[in-house]
């Protein structure tokens, strides 16, 4: 195994009304998902299927009880908010006061890329169309993860891993690793602490928000280490990782680094190739003192009295996937992940701001440097928070990651007709295109759909049928893709596939 | 702190090179200089007026 491997990502986007900071934003980002739906001919809007959905499934083999349960825990009951599936086969829903897109289910770290930025466009489209509705003032979407003010929400990565390891070894094979990776997948942050009462730069948008270990919760007592444990597929070969540590990236290397070097370290795990990572003493302060040291030179305890840094314990993962991929086999992906691990190691070592083309804390802290060496500033002026939250504005004319972008300034890896393809066409390689297809074709005849499921509603049928697609690997192009074509309507197609 | 070190590292170095090709080099960081401020300008243009304000009242709910 390789960088290839089931995964996806769900970004929360931070969300303002212009004029409007008491407006309701669950009412906003409802406007947004519904907009867009209508503007998109998924005007039947199919629905989620909570069928699968278990939130308070643990990885460590109990059901939290319901009563037990924060209610902010409990994603799955359909509280009327909008809730759709795009033709892309990704999910575009209002998730607490939110909107949040989860991109469709891909095999490599760049269609990660690919279709993550499909869904900033997404986004930017339905926050469009939702100011077109008469009375509505302009909606502002941040791809970002926090106020400042003590307020954080999510962007979460997905990777299917094997049953058979262990959840101990991965709490503790992957501790060390989510702590240090955040200096080359941070987004930058002006403020400490949750409330951002302390007035200094940091690495990571969502370090200070890390509160424990290991844990259930994604919205209080947040860790290090998730639990939720619905792997939506075949759960005795599968779980599913769900990521909660990492922020929300602009920068396409940063994504594809965050994505492609997780990948090869569980790949490492599921092998039992990985050594043994050094365990630190304390994980969560690690996670803050890290962020909150711009020169990644900070040392970090661990359990045995000796200290190190998180440059130096990426290299303990690094070094085992470069011995790796000597005894297992690489491709063009994985290479592609391993040289650009190492390059931005070896120059954050010599100075972080070597990285500024590539990774959005040092893009984002070169900026407000060069703010402040021009008029003066200290960390505590409102101009340097605004050029914080603003470098996250999704609209290419505010945003000032699409300034530097338009200047040359950052790297960028997909091209604009490849994500803006992506933004209706669904990966080809995963039970997405299966999802996606259904939606792109019959849309009128989808009653609902999920990331295991796509429910019919087909005339001359009285209940809905449902079609279950446990496998992520199946539903693919090469499988499906000339049922499509052989079918005129979407009763074809379900008879089709099963043979009724 | 380290920022000060990058700044006085860069610094020095700049001055030995200077001696070997100080045309060469004063055009480079005469160039640099005018994209940092190109840059800079180009943002002032986008961004939000009464900064104070706009952060201020930039409140959201917390999410997952």
């Amino acid at each position: 195994m390789t960088v290839h491997r089931v995964q996806g990502s769900e970004v929360e986007y931070g969300i303002s009304v212009q004029g409007q900071p008491h407006a309701n934003p669950m009412v906003a980002s409802t406007h947004v998902v519904n907009s867009y739906a209508s503007a998109h001919g998924l005007t039947r809007r199919a629905r989620w299927d909570f069928e699968e959905e278990s939130p308070l499934r643990d990885a460590r083999g109990f059901d939290l009880s319901r009563e037990v349960a924060d209610p902010s825990q409990l994603t799955d009951e359909d509280l009327g908010l909008a809730n759709i599936i795009l033709t892309n086969g990704a999910r575009l829903y209002v998730d607490h006061a939110h909107p949040e897109y989860s991109s469709p289910e891909v095999t490599t770290p760049r269609d990660v890329v690919r279709w993550e930025k499909a869904g900033e466009h997404v986004m930017l489209r339905g926050a469009e169309l939702a100011a077109q509705i008469p009375g509505n003032q302009p909606i502002v979407l941040y791809k970002n993860n926090i106020d400042n003010k003590g307020a954080s929400y999510g962007s979460h990565e997905n990777y299917l891993v094997r049953r058979d390891v262990p959840f101990e070894s991965i709490v503790a094979q992957l501790t060390p690793f989510f702590v240090s990776r955040q200096i080359f997948c941070g987004a930058g942050r002006v403020g400490q602490q949750q409330d951002g009462s302390v007035h200094a730069f940091q690495v990571s948008q969502r370090a200070d928000y890390m509160e424990v270990g290991v844990g259930l919760e994604t919205t209080l007592k947040r860790p290090i280490i998730n639990t939720r444990d619905e792997p939506h597929a075949d759960p005795r070969q599968w779980r599913r990782l769900h990521v909660i540590i990492g922020d929300a990236n602009l920068s396409e290397v940063a994504i594809l680094l965050k994505h492609g070097t997780t990948s090869i370290v569980l790949a490492m795990l599921e092998d039992g190739f990985l050594p043994p990572a050094p365990p630190l003493a304390r994980p969560v302060e690690a996670l803050h003192d890290v962020s909150h040291d711009p020169t990644c030179t900070v040392l970090v305890e661990l359990e045995d009295g000796t200290t190190t840094t998180a440059i130096a314990l990426q290299r303990h993962y690094l070094d085992a996937a470069r011995r790796y991929v000597v005894e297992h086999g690489s491709d063009p992906e994985t290479d592609e992940v391993l040289e650009r691990w190492q390059s931005v190691l070896d120059r954050l070592e010599r100075d972080p701001m070597e990285c500024a083309r590539e990774l959005d804390w040092v893009a984002k802290l070169s900026l407000l440097e060069s703010y402040r060496s021009r008029d003066g500033l200290d960390w505590d002026h409102a101009k340097l928070h605004l050029v914080d939250l603003q470098y996250h504005d999704v609209r290419p004319e505010k945003g000032l990651f699409h300034s530097l972008l338009r200047r040359g300034r950052i790297e960028r890896l997909v091209p604009d007709d490849a994500v803006l393809a992506a933004v209706h066409e669904p990966p080809r390689d995963t039970r997405a295109y299966f999802r996606g297809m259904c939606l792109t074709r019959f849309s009128t005849d989808i009653a609902a759909a999920s990331w295991d499921s796509v429910i019919f509603d087909l005339p001359g049928y009285e209940s809905l049928q449902r079609v279950p697609t446990m496998d992520p690997l199946r539903g693919t192009a090469e499988h499906v893709g000339h049922l499509f074509e052989d079918s005129a309507t979407a009763t074809d197609l379900f008879r089709t596939i099963t043979q009724r | 702190m380290a920022e000060q070190q990058h700044r006085s590292r860069g610094r020095s170095s700049e001055e030995t090179e200077q001696v070997a090709t100080p045309e060469v080099d004063s055009d480079r960081k005469e160039k640099l200089d005018d994209d940092v401020d190109a840059i800079l300008d180009d943002i002032d243009d986008v961004l939000e007026e009464n900064a104070e304000e706009f952060v201020r009242s930039f409140v959201q709910k917390g999410g997952q």
